[in-house]
């Protein structure tokens, strides 16, 4: 195995049922009902949400497959952009938010 | 369900075999009707766009000459059952018959179409230096329907697919088209706009893309069009170019073939349309055409030997390209087909 991630294997997804079926089928059909289709939300915001989601995850195949689907629900790059510095906010803020921890600790140490 | 945005693989024996997929799905695909004309004047254009399946440019000389334009209303006059003359290129204004073949098929009472990219109004000829501002008084004063390719209802996709500056010229030359009545549905004057990705991905659904545009066109510039239409890629000449050379062509193609729908495959355009080139030489679609492949050996392969029943009595030639017909929910020159 040359490298850990190869932009192929995505496409081999369903190859992951290859010793339970049934699972990954029913993963597929959640998965499907939770990202593909229009409901409260539309299939788009799904789709930059997902792409959001993958930035913060750093995973791979899911910045190529969320980047493909907002392209295809008709998000352009504006969007997506806007998207991912969404997940870079809460990100930062969720750093940042915890410094309210470390003015307790320099309170309590009296500094 | 299928997953909308993982695609399996397939075995290569499966991949690119067009008719097989018709025929793993019980479908035979033969003509319906030819209750349309699409007739390619030639390949000029003012653009030289990314995705162009003509491979047209300001550099290119092809032209419908008069002799087989005079052929093309002739077959329109003796075939009551074409009632729609579809005129496309390059950008089909620059050759020196259109207006002419315009104004003889709505004398006729054909209904005529033309594929006008927009920009032709402000650009003009770009060999001769002609003016096309004209066009959409003399469109509206014959009646055409207009449909216009606009990629996407902001600069950024539209000027990367089709050349800088090219969105804000659209925009202007929708609002001249507005001016004139088109767009208004109360005028009857018709402008359809056309989407196609900007790269190698497929449409968006073309309801929820056409309130977008609507909404978005109006929000930012007071422009109005009547329909939208989604179209898909067609892998062959510049874009199949352009696929190859960043190495995406096999993955654009397993995209297409994945998504192969019969339902869509019921309504591609070529069982109801002939495709007429600029030398008068028959082809089943405009795709067909540019990759030089007339219609089936055996019949009439010339405007000039024109026999609508021995066209009926065609077998379409169906090749790999087919598949951009056919995907998710379809494409054709009047949007999606499933």
């Amino acid at each position: 195995m040359a490298n850990y991630y190869e932009s192929a294997d995505l496409a081999r997804f369903a190859e992951v049922g290859t010793h339970n079926k049934a699972l990954i089928d029913k993963f597929f059909e959640y998965y499907n009902m939770a990202t593909g289709t229009d409901g409260a939300l539309s299939k788009r915001e799904k789709q930059l949400i997902g792409l959001a989601v993958a930035h913060t995850i750093q995973c791979p195949y899911c910045i190529d497959a969320y980047t493909t689907g907002c392209l295809e629900s008709g998000a352009d790059p504006a969007q997506m952009t806007e998207a991912i510095h969404v997940v870079g906010a809460v990100r930062g803020g969720a750093s940042i938010v915890h410094g309210v921890q470390f003015l307790n600790v320099l309170e309590r140490l009296g500094a | 369900m299928e997953l909308p945005v993982i695609a399996t693989t397939l075995p290569e024996a499966e991949r690119y075999h067009f008719d097989e997929a018709l025929g793993r799905h019980g479908l035979s695909l033969a003509p319906i009707s030819i209750d349309t004309l699409q007739v390619n004047v030639g390949k000029l254009c003012n653009q030289a766009c990314l995705h162009c399946h003509v491979d047209a440019s300001p550099k290119r000389t092809e032209m419908m000459d008069r002799r087989t334009a005079e052929q093309v209303i002739a077959v329109l006059e003796a075939h009551p059952a074409v009632t729609t003359l579809d005129l496309t290129g390059g950008a089909p204004e620059l050759n020196t018959n259109f207006d002419w073949l315009v104004v003889e098929a709505r004398r006729l009472n054909k209904h005529v179409m033309v594929r006008h990219n927009l920009t032709v109004q402000f650009d003009g000829n770009p060999q001769t230096g002609e003016s096309k501002e004209y066009l959409p008084e003399f469109f509206a004063r014959h009646g055409v329907e207009v449909v216009s390719s606009l990629p996407y209802y902001t600069e950024y996709f539209t000027d990367k697919q089709r050349g800088r500056g090219v969105f804000n010229k659209s925009i202007e030359a929708i609002r001249r088209l507005n001016e004139v009545g088109y767009g208004n549905p109360e005028t009857g004057l018709v402008l359809n706009l056309v989407y196609n990705p900007v790269g190698a991905f497929l449409p968006a659904a073309q309801e929820a893309l056409e309130a977008d545009f609507k909404r978005m066109l109006w929000n930012s510039s007071s422009l109005v069009f009547n329909k939208l239409y989604t179209i898909i890629n067609m892998p062959i000449h510049r874009f199949k170019e352009s696929l190859v050379r960043h190495g995406g062509y096999e993955e654009y193609m397993n995209k297409l073939v994945t998504a192969f729908n019969p339902g869509a495959a019921d309504g591609v355009m070529c069982r109801s349309m002939i495709s007429v080139d600029y030398d008068g030489r028959l082809s089943d679609c405009d795709f067909n055409q540019m990759l030089d492949i007339p219609v089936e050996e055996g019949t009439p392969r010339s405007i000039f030997e024109w026999d609508f029943d021995g066209l009926m009595a065609r077998r379409i030639v169906f090749k790999d390209h087919c598949f951009g017909c056919t995907a998710g929910a379809g494409s054709s020159c009047g949007g999606t087909t499933a």
